[in-house]
Formats: C-alpha cells, structure tokens, sequence
C-alpha cells in the first residue's frame, strides 16, 4: 500500500511509488480506469503525477479511486520494446570510454548490451529519460553546455541516456546519432518513445 | 500563418509580444509537453463569451498592450484582461466592450495602467492550423504558431453560437501596479521538506515579481526559505501554480508553460482560482501569499 498522495493545490495528487516500474504500473492502471476529469498522468522516477480538472471531478474521488486502483494487470503487461538504430560517432565517445574505465568498443557493448527503459519524459517534447542500462555508463554531465546538440544525438548523463528529439541546447555526453525520427507532431502518437517502454540501441555502421 | 477564404485579421503591430492562445493542449504531459493556452483563463473565458464562441476558442494574448490589427471584413471584437483603452480607426473606445470592426478598420490597443495581459477575441475565435489539438503557443517547447509579427495574416473561424444580449462587462479591477497582490495558496505537495519556519515566512514576507518573469514562470525575489530536508529531490511532476523553491531563495511561481517535471520541492501551490490574478502581476509588484 502505498503511503497517501500528497496533494499539489486544487488540481494534483503526487504519488510515491519509490520504483519506476511500480510508477509506469500504477500509470498505465489509471490510464486503463480512463476517469472523467483526470486531465493528465505525469510518470517521474519513482514518482507519479495526477493532474485533474477540478470542474469535472473532486480530488476526494481519485484519491479514493487511486486507493482502489488495481495494478495487478498492468503491472505483469509486457512492455513494448523499441530498437534505435545508433552510428556510435560522438564527440564524447572517448571521453566516456576513459571516464568509465573502458574502450570505446567496451562502450558501445554496454550501450547496446542491455536494455534500457523509458523512465519518464521531459526537457522537451519527446526527450525520454531512459533508466536501467548497463552501470557502469554512469558519467557526470559536460562541465560545459553545448549551445547546439543536433536531433537524433545519443546521450549520456548520469544514471540515464537519451536521445535529442530536436536540435537543442544540452549538457550530455555525446556517444552518437540516429536518424530514426523520435518526435513527429503531426503523427497520431506523436512521440516515438512513451513512459514505460523498452528500448534497446543497435549498432549501425553507414 | 494560413490564410483561407472566410474573414481575415491583419497584424499591424505585435506590440512587445502577442501570442495565440487558447484552453491549452492537456494530456500530453507523460510526452514533456504541459497544457500552454492562456495565462488568464477567465478573461479568455470572459472575452469569447461576450462574443457567443465557446470558451475556450483560441485568442490573441498581448503582453502591455501595443498590439494593433486590420480587420479585412466586418467583424466583432471584445479585447479583456489587463484594463486597455481600444482605438478603433483612432476613435476612443476601452476594453471590456464588443467592438462592431467595419473591414478596413483598424483597432489598436493602448498600455494597461495596470495588469499584464490583454485577450483578443473575435467572433468565430482565430482559426489557425491545431498542433497536438490546441492553437495555444508555448514558449517552452515550441509547439504552436510563432509569436505574432507585422504582416500576419490570421483567418478567423465561424460560429452558430447565438450572442449574448449584453455587449459590455464591467471588469474587476485588477490591483493598482504599486499594491501588493494577494495569492491564496495550499501547503505540499513538499513543504515537509522545509522548516517549520519557512512556512512562516512565505506567509509574512513580500516577494518582489521580477523582470525575467515570462509564460513559464514567474519569478520573485525574497527571504530564503529554510530547508529541513537537504537531499536532491529526484525530479517529479510539478502543477501549474506550483511554488518552486531552490536553494538560493528565487521563488518561481510555474505558468502555463512550466516545464513538466522539476527537480526543486514545492513548498506550496496556488489556488487554482487565482491563477489568473498570478497571471496579471507585473514586473516589481510585490506578492503575499495567504493560506485558503
């Protein structure tokens, strides 16, 4: 049982789930319970967000319904699984190979080795923070800021890795690039990686 | 910007900055998207029930004023939010009216004495391309039209909506520019990550709204708020009206353009009733936050 959301004003419950995969779990259970008035459900680390629209329903009734949600079924779905396509070029590729006591080869093994997991999303439409790879990838941010990180760079920094949905200012560690789109506004689902999905990168060489 | 046959609105001037807005795009925050749409709910309310659209049917968000557009065809326009006097072809009107535009006419907006955010309505609402189901621009992530410029040409919609027999609200004042503004806030969802006293504070000490204060957030300075609980706060969702508290004491009140997660605990969240009073305060405005 998980300890009482914590309310955030008129319009949100945070809940502490202390495990991303309980996160996406309790996630997807509440996305299935489709409740009138729930306007949006926030997957963080080990934290889930739920937005509401106070006109439409009381937080009184989703705090209960959260109390009763039943997350036995969408905690043993299988997740999707995404593959990236990666050319491992990326001006930090040595740089994180020195830092983590590897070779470059080493570096990209473990990249590619295991797979990841969307953790949750931010920054930017589309940038999913991926968890749960190989840990020995775990490396501090650049000192410096790039002023220009182009869409489709493959990124480290600390416990996550990533992938620049679009051109941007960014701080990661550059292993290299995919040109497999991640953000299409215009498509139905517009964001190729959704919390809770599996991804696992594959080497390409052009 | 689109043009299509039907009626259509010319920007002349975009004043400091004009922005098309509407109820938002909620449901896409799982994607690093949050809701945008306008800053002043109800006065976007206000302005398109005085013209018979639906509520939240998409309007300009001019911030101070200065916003000037030609009207191609007849139509109505009701401008609401921070108080603006409305020249129509040089004639003196004032906001909080419904304007009969002749087309060729143009209706320019004056500086508000006092709040921030002027909305422009027109009967049948603005009628650009959706992006994600929602006209609204937002400033952090990019999605939705570009912020307005001289020469843009924007269709206007149609409406079967009857409109209301009165033409003219008499708005609320919103606070003379030297008043402090009143906020009523609720404690959590992380004010046990702060002493007791910081409490304290945020209900007896002014906060000052800075000039770097836009749609993502306003910012204040004022006392720091004492930590209890040191540790990093892994990031998580954050609301619109949530009170951020970093270390070094620059309290940052999230907009409609927030960022989806944060990484510093929030100590209290505005009512939601008095987000578009939040919405309205200018830069070196003083704040109070209240409980209730």
């Amino acid at each position: 049982m998980p300890p009482a959301p914590r309310p955030c004003g008129d319009t949100g419950l945070l809940l502490e789930l202390g495990d991303n995969r309980r996160v996406h779990a309790h996630a997807a259970a509440l996305r299935a319970a489709d409740v009138d008035g729930v306007t949006d459900i926030v997957p963080a680390l080990d934290t889930l967000l739920v937005v509401i629209d106070p006109a439409r329903v009381s937080m009184g009734h989703v705090e209960t319904l959260l109390r009763e949600l039943d997350v036995g079924e969408a905690a043993g779905a299988a997740p999707r699984t995404i593959e990236i396509p990666v050319q491992y070029d990326g001006e930090d590729l040595a740089w994180v190979a020195e830092h983590c006591g590897l070779d470059e080869r080493g570096v990209i093994a473990a990249h590619t080795g295991k797979p990841w997991r969307v953790g949750f999303c931010g920054f930017a439409p589309g940038f999913a923070y991926l968890v749960g790879g190989d840990p020995r990838l775990k490396v501090p941010r650049r000192a410096e800021s790039r002023v220009v990180v182009p869409a489709g760079a493959v990124a480290l920094a600390g416990q996550f890795s990533a992938v620049y949905p679009r051109r941007s200012p960014g701080g990661w560690q550059l292993l290299g690039h995919t040109d497999t789109p991640m953000w299409d506004t215009d498509a139905e689902q517009p964001s190729l990686l959704m919390p809770g999905d599996q991804v696992l990168f594959r080497e390409v060489t052009r | 910007m689109n043009s299509r046959r039907g009626n259509r609105v010319t920007v002349v001037d975009a004043g400091m900055l004009s922005l098309l807005q509407d109820g938002g795009r909620p449901g896409y925050a799982h994607l690093g998207v949050s809701r945008s749409g306008a800053a002043d709910t109800a006065a976007m309310a206000l302005a398109n029930r005085m013209l018979g659209n639906v509520e939240d049917a998409a309007v300009i968000e001019t911030t101070n004023g200065g916003l000037a557009l030609r009207c191609e065809q007849p139509c109505l326009i009701a401008v609401t939010g921070a108080p603006v006097t409305v020249r129509v072809d040089g004639r003196r009107h004032w906001s909080h009216e419904v304007l009969a535009v002749r087309d060729g006419q143009e209706v320019a907006l004056g500086m508000p004495a006092h709040g921030l955010r002027s909305y422009v309505a027109v009967r049948g609402g603005f009628d650009v391309p959706p992006v994600l189901g929602s006209r609204a621009t937002d400033r952090l992530s990019g999605l939705g039209p570009a912020p307005l410029a001289p020469g843009d040409v924007l269709a206007v919609g149609t409406t079967d909506l009857p409109r209301p027999a009165s033409d003219l609200v008499v708005p609320l004042p919103p606070p003379e520019p030297d008043d402090d503004v009143e906020l009523p806030v609720r404690f959590g969802p992380r004010d046990d990550w702060f002493e007791p006293a910081a409490r304290h504070v945020l209900l007896s000490e002014r906060f000052e709204v800075t000039p770097d204060s836009d749609r993502v957030g306003v910012r204040m300075t004022g006392p720091a708020l004492p930590r209890r609980i040191h540790d990093e706060l892994t990031s998580e969702g954050v609301v619109e009206g949530a009170l951020q508290a970093p270390p070094g004491g620059r309290l940052t009140l999230f907009g409609p353009d927030h960022p989806v997660t944060g990484g510093y605990p929030v100590i209290a969240v505005v009512r939601a009733r008095a987000l578009p009073i939040a919405a309205q305060v200018r830069p070196g405005q003083g704040v109070r936050f209240v409980q209730g």
